[in-house]
């Protein structure tokens, strides 16, 4: 397994969309702690450019990947590799690869203007979106086998996590609004890594104070130990299912 | 060496194979022929698994071999279209080979020389004419002496000289006592190469017979005369 990945490594760190996406968000990290009077509003921003770039790029970025792998896959498939082996090889020399960019392009200067508790949450919240979001796209790009179809679908499920989701939940929020869903919300929550990422910082953040009786409850179980250690757990979970699915359905796939 | 049990496969609605059986003795050659989208290609992804049949078992070796992959290491394939890494130099992609099997002893790389591919190790595979992808394939199939071979329209998209080198380099390893499967749709290719010849229709095999018993009811001696002798003779 560790040749495969080596190999596969070898040839996604010489992809020059991954170093424009490295350069990218070193541009964009850096400007935005270097524009910020204080730390705490460029943690918000910082945030903000994440919980959309990262789960954008890993997305398509693997999906594209895994298409343009279908001739190397057919041949490692012809050859004395279980295909257990060679879609996990894929999976980690692809996650390995994007997390070093998200790393390297943010990661650096989050721990240079903010190296705290805060700055190393937000660093564990991007590594995890990135290996996430790479995992649905192992998934989606399984579900069709027209390139164009499967690109289609991991941007719809973009779309969907990072947009339609919260629009969904505002319109439940206001329909029943009369009733007590606040214990509903947090497990809807549950449901949306990018939701959860977002709300797993925001409550360590001051700002959580101004989100009212729902960020009260919110408070109560996200600001908790019990809370943080569950929502990890939660978005950790985000990568392994999504992927264990992907690689049950790719065991009987043919080629 | 292989035998193939009732092997079902569907892809959706359509009939890809239907119980389909087969036995390859070790050192034999077999053609397997059959118009396009008669399943040859399906047949030959689905001794590598590389199709999951539905239903039946593969046996390789006497031992059955579904849904394991260590058998693979005793075959060389070479694949019809052959579709290779674009942005990988062919030398690169032969060392790669050679590390993910594990070999760099005892490899035959007498076709590398043969084709003289050592001169375009630094190509793309993606910069690639039709013809010299297959010769990479060819190479790749032989190179790690495989017990063996299955090569999947081998001279398609071939010069007559580079075609000619592989038939021979075919012909030596049959001599070696390899066991070769072998489709074309060349059938002047396999004329003195091929003992026995399974022709395919519709995902059945139509007849599995010897070559001398195919010469003897057709009274012909060139495998196209005997294929339009015996297949007007089925339509008729």
């Amino acid at each position: 397994m560790y040749k495969i990945i080596k190999h596969i490594m070898a040839d996604i760190l010489r992809n020059k969309v991954i170093l424009s996406y490295t350069l990218l968000l070193a541009i964009a990290s850096f400007s935005i702690f270097a524009l910020e009077d204080t730390s705490s509003k460029g943690i918000l921003s910082m945030l903000n450019v994440l919980l959309m770039v990262v789960p954008l790029f890993s997305l398509i970025f693997s999906t594209i990947y895994i298409y343009n792998s279908s001739e190397f896959i057919e041949l490692l498939l012809s050859q004395p590799i279980p295909r257990k082996t060679i879609w996990r090889s894929l999976y980690f020399g692809l996650s390995i690869a994007m997390s070093l960019a998200f790393f390297l392009g943010s990661g650096i200067w989050i721990l240079v203007f903010q190296a705290d508790y805060l700055g190393f949450m937000l660093l564990l919240i991007g590594l995890l979106l990135t290996l996430g979001f790479s995992s649905i796209a192992f998934l989606t790009a399984l579900l069709a086998k027209d390139k164009a179809k499967g690109i289609g679908i991991s941007i719809f499920s973009w779309l969907f996590f990072a947009i339609i989701y919260d629009g969904i939940i505002l319109f439940l929020l206001f329909q029943f609004s009369d009733y007590p869903i606040e214990k509903l919300m947090i497990f809807i929550s549950f449901l949306n890594p990018i939701d959860l990422a977002r709300i797993l910082l925001l409550m360590q953040l001051d700002v959580s104070a101004l989100m009212g009786y729902t960020g009260a409850i919110f408070k109560d179980f996200f600001g908790t130990q019990m809370g943080i250690i569950i929502s990890y757990l939660c978005l950790i979970m985000w990568i392994l299912v999504p992927f264990k699915i992907s690689e049950n359905i790719f065991a009987k796939k043919d080629l | 060496m292989i035998t193939l049990e009732h092997i079902d496969k569907k892809f959706g609605k359509f009939q890809a194979l239907q119980d389909i059986q087969l036995t390859c003795k070790r050192g034999q050659c077999i053609a397997l022929i059959g118009p396009n989208g008669s399943g040859k290609t399906t047949l030959i992804k689905t001794i590598l698994q590389m199709v999951m049949p539905d239903k039946g078992n593969i046996i390789f070796k006497g031992e059955k071999v579904n849904n394991q992959w260590e058998y693979r290491s005793k075959i060389g394939f070479m694949p019809q279209m052959t579709r290779y890494p674009e942005n990988m130099k062919i030398g690169e992609l032969i060392e790669m080979m050679k590390d993910i099997r594990n070999m760099s002893t005892n490899l035959d790389e007498e076709l590398i020389n043969a084709f003289n591919l050592s001169s375009m190790f630094e190509k793309k595979m993606g910069t690639l004419s039709g013809g010299t992808k297959q010769k990479v394939g060819a190479c790749l199939a032989f190179l790690f002496q495989p017990d063996l071979l299955i090569l999947d329209e081998p001279t398609a998209g071939l010069d007559p000289l580079s075609s000619e080198k592989l038939l021979k380099k075919v012909a030596k390893e049959k001599a070696k006592g390899k066991t070769i499967i072998i489709s074309s749709h060349i059938l002047s290719d396999l004329d003195e190469l091929v003992d026995d010849v399974i022709y395919m229709q519709d995902g059945k095999i139509l007849f599995h017979t010897k070559i001398d018993e195919l010469i003897f009811e057709t009274s012909e001696t060139k495998l196209t005369k005997i294929i339009s002798r015996k297949m007007g003779s089925v339509h008729v």
